[in-house]
């Protein structure tokens, strides 16, 4: 699948642009702060109906106007598909297929991207909550119906935190405590699926990542990864300074009856802490290189070519997998990150995706195989470079 | 914004549920400046509305007098209660004229982030219905969200005892919907809720 085109009202800084766009690379040039990731970021956009740089939608609208509209029109397998995305700064945003209304969340199962940024470095030195969403984001374009999974196992984690928080403040009846079984029991229905599906995603993942990060870095490198659970009383969070031993991939043959045992082992302590303390809120996935965590011990270049093999490897699956073919590769800003080598490395493993949209600061940075239609972008205005 | 009491009072409509500030403008200035439009009588029924309407001592549905038009009416089946989450619950399954049995509202579903327990809705009425076992099944009509389940799971634990039949609404397609219409979730659901056809 290919965005042929893109326009954009309101969004971010630009009034209004029309952008058109080629198979194969596509390179945006222009000096920093010109407007450049934001044209990949809308397109990021209509793929996950979030950014990959603020959480809010707010920051997305134009300083000073309530609507920004996003459009696409994408191509797959001859066919053309037109998307709009309607963010309003008050009230719910709206979403259009094919000029007719639909309902935001339809949007990602027409358009999948996968968007390698600067930001991604968190992936493998920041907090489990980075990579708990990369798995979900990933999840979510892989299967649309866990959206409706995870934010039902929100609310339900919301409703129970209250519970416990009320408790601990003693101003709770005995009567209302005993429902605390039946948050429990939704807890575990929800958790449980989730970690089934993380655990079963990890899985399909780990021979891309492998293969990923070896084109990048070279043989004789080993990049592993493996989903911790809470659940089995592993404390992400709390591991300090002490190097985790690689967590056995462990999926409980029965997750639901290791959820409950758990859940009963820590009620005491949820009690006076007022929050739930094991679920797939809490999970990490543990990235190894070369038998060592890669969170503390990995270089920086290494923490790089692991975030975007991870990038690379979600990019392989989705190709692998999705009904809507190959998904747009976005590398934001990554080339001047990398050395010569890596920057080759990367150009062939990137090379035969069906649409692959580039930005640079400086276009002397971009491997000459991916140089192949430019665009500068100045000041929220797009020129065609003419090559 | 307007002045004073003008102001004031789209502010008031806005607060009411489902009425942004657009509709709460429009509403105000229909009142303003449409002659034809009895104010007293709005500000009368606004002023009685909470004097006159009860709610029924036997199940909780909205009444004028002491039980509800359904609690009284002899025609309706004794066995069966249907319990649902709010009035407005019994009024669309009403709508069905398929339902005969008798109603109970629990007045919302459990939800600590509202501060909502089993001490706040009326279990405890449900329970003292069923004392003399007349009932034989409580359907369990409360949303299919997060909360509703949660209620309803509470529900079948509270009324687990020999000879009640204990039931839940069916989730599943719409009708006279398209197949390619309908949501994940809900296809999901009525897979999980296929039945055996018979020949």
């Amino acid at each position: 699948m290919i965005v042929a085109h893109l326009s954009l009202h309101d969004f971010r800084n630009y009034e209004s642009a029309e952008l058109a766009l080629s198979a194969g690379p596509n390179v945006l040039v222009g000096s920093n702060g010109q407007g450049k990731t934001n044209l990949v970021e809308a397109i990021g956009y209509l793929a996950t109906l979030g950014s990959h740089r603020v959480s809010g939608d707010a920051a997305l609208i134009r300083a000073g106007r309530d609507t920004a509209i996003v459009r696409a029109r994408l191509q797959h397998a001859g066919r053309e598909m037109l998307l709009e995305a309607q963010l309003n700064r008050s009230g719910a945003n709206r979403a259009q297929v094919n000029r007719a209304q639909a309902k935001p969340r339809d949007l990602p199962r027409h358009i999948a991207s996968v968007l390698f940024a600067p930001e991604d470095l968190a992936l493998v030195r920041g907090e489990p909550s980075g990579r708990r969403r990369f798995l979900d984001q990933l999840l979510v374009q892989l299967s649309p119906r866990l959206a409706g999974v995870l934010a039902d196992y929100d609310r339900v984690l919301r409703q129970r935190n209250s519970l416990l928080k009320s408790a601990r403040a003693a101003r709770v009846s005995e009567s209302q405590l005993s429902t605390l079984e039946i948050w429990d029991e939704r807890l575990v229905e929800f958790g449980s699926e989730i970690i089934g599906a993380r655990h079963d995603l990890v899985a399909r993942l780990r021979p891309h990542v492998a293969e990923a990060y070896e084109r990048i870095a070279g043989p004789d490198h080993a990049a592993e990864l493996a989903l911790q659970l809470s659940i089995l009383g592993v404390q992400p969070e709390e591991d300090g300074a002490q190097a985790p031993t690689l967590a056995e991939d462990v999926a409980p043959a029965d997750t639901v009856t290791a959820f409950r045992a758990a859940l009963a082992n820590v009620r005491r302590a949820e009690l006076d802490r007022g929050i739930t303390l094991v679920g797939p809120h809490r999970d990490d996935l543990h990235l190894v290189l070369n038998a060592l965590p890669a969170r503390g011990y990995a270089s920086h270049g290494e923490s790089w070519s692991f975030a975007l093999a991870l990038k690379l490897a979600s990019a392989a699956l989705l190709r692998a997998e999705s009904p809507i073919g190959d998904p747009v590769v976005v590398l934001d800003d990554v080339f001047a990150e990398l050395d010569e080598s890596r920057r080759a490395q990367l150009a062939h493993a990137v090379g035969d995706y069906e649409q692959v949209i580039i930005t640079a600061a400086v276009l002397e940075d971009v491997p000459s195989e991916l140089t192949g239609r430019t665009v500068r972008i100045v000041a929220g205005r797009i020129a065609e470079d003419g090559q | 914004m307007y002045e004073g009491i003008v102001q004031e009072l789209i502010d008031e409509f806005g607060r009411l549920p489902g009425i942004g500030p657009k509709s709460a403008q429009r509403i105000a200035f229909h009142i303003l400046t449409t002659q034809s439009f009895d104010t007293t009588r709005l500000a009368e029924l606004l002023a009685e509305v909470r004097e006159r309407v009860r709610f029924c001592s036997i199940c909780g549905n909205v009444a004028e007098q002491d039980t509800c038009s359904i609690c009284r009416d002899p025609r309706r089946s004794q066995t069966v209660i249907c319990v649902v989450e709010e009035a407005k619950d019994v009024a669309a399954i009403e709508r069905t004229r398929e339902f005969r049995g008798l109603y109970h509202v629990l007045g919302g579903a459990l939800s600590p982030m509202d501060g909502v327990g089993p001490d706040n809705l009326r279990f405890t009425q449900l329970v003292q219905r069923l004392a003399d076992a007349t009932v034989t099944e409580v359907i369990i009509a409360t949303n299919p969200n997060v909360t509703g389940e949660a209620t309803a799971t509470y529900l079948t634990r509270l009324l687990d005892q020999p000879g009640l039949r204990v039931t839940r609404l069916a989730s599943g397609l719409p009708v006279g919907g398209d197949l390619e219409y309908a949501d994940e979730v809900t296809l999901g659901r009525a897979f999980e809720g296929r039945r055996t056809v018979e020949a």
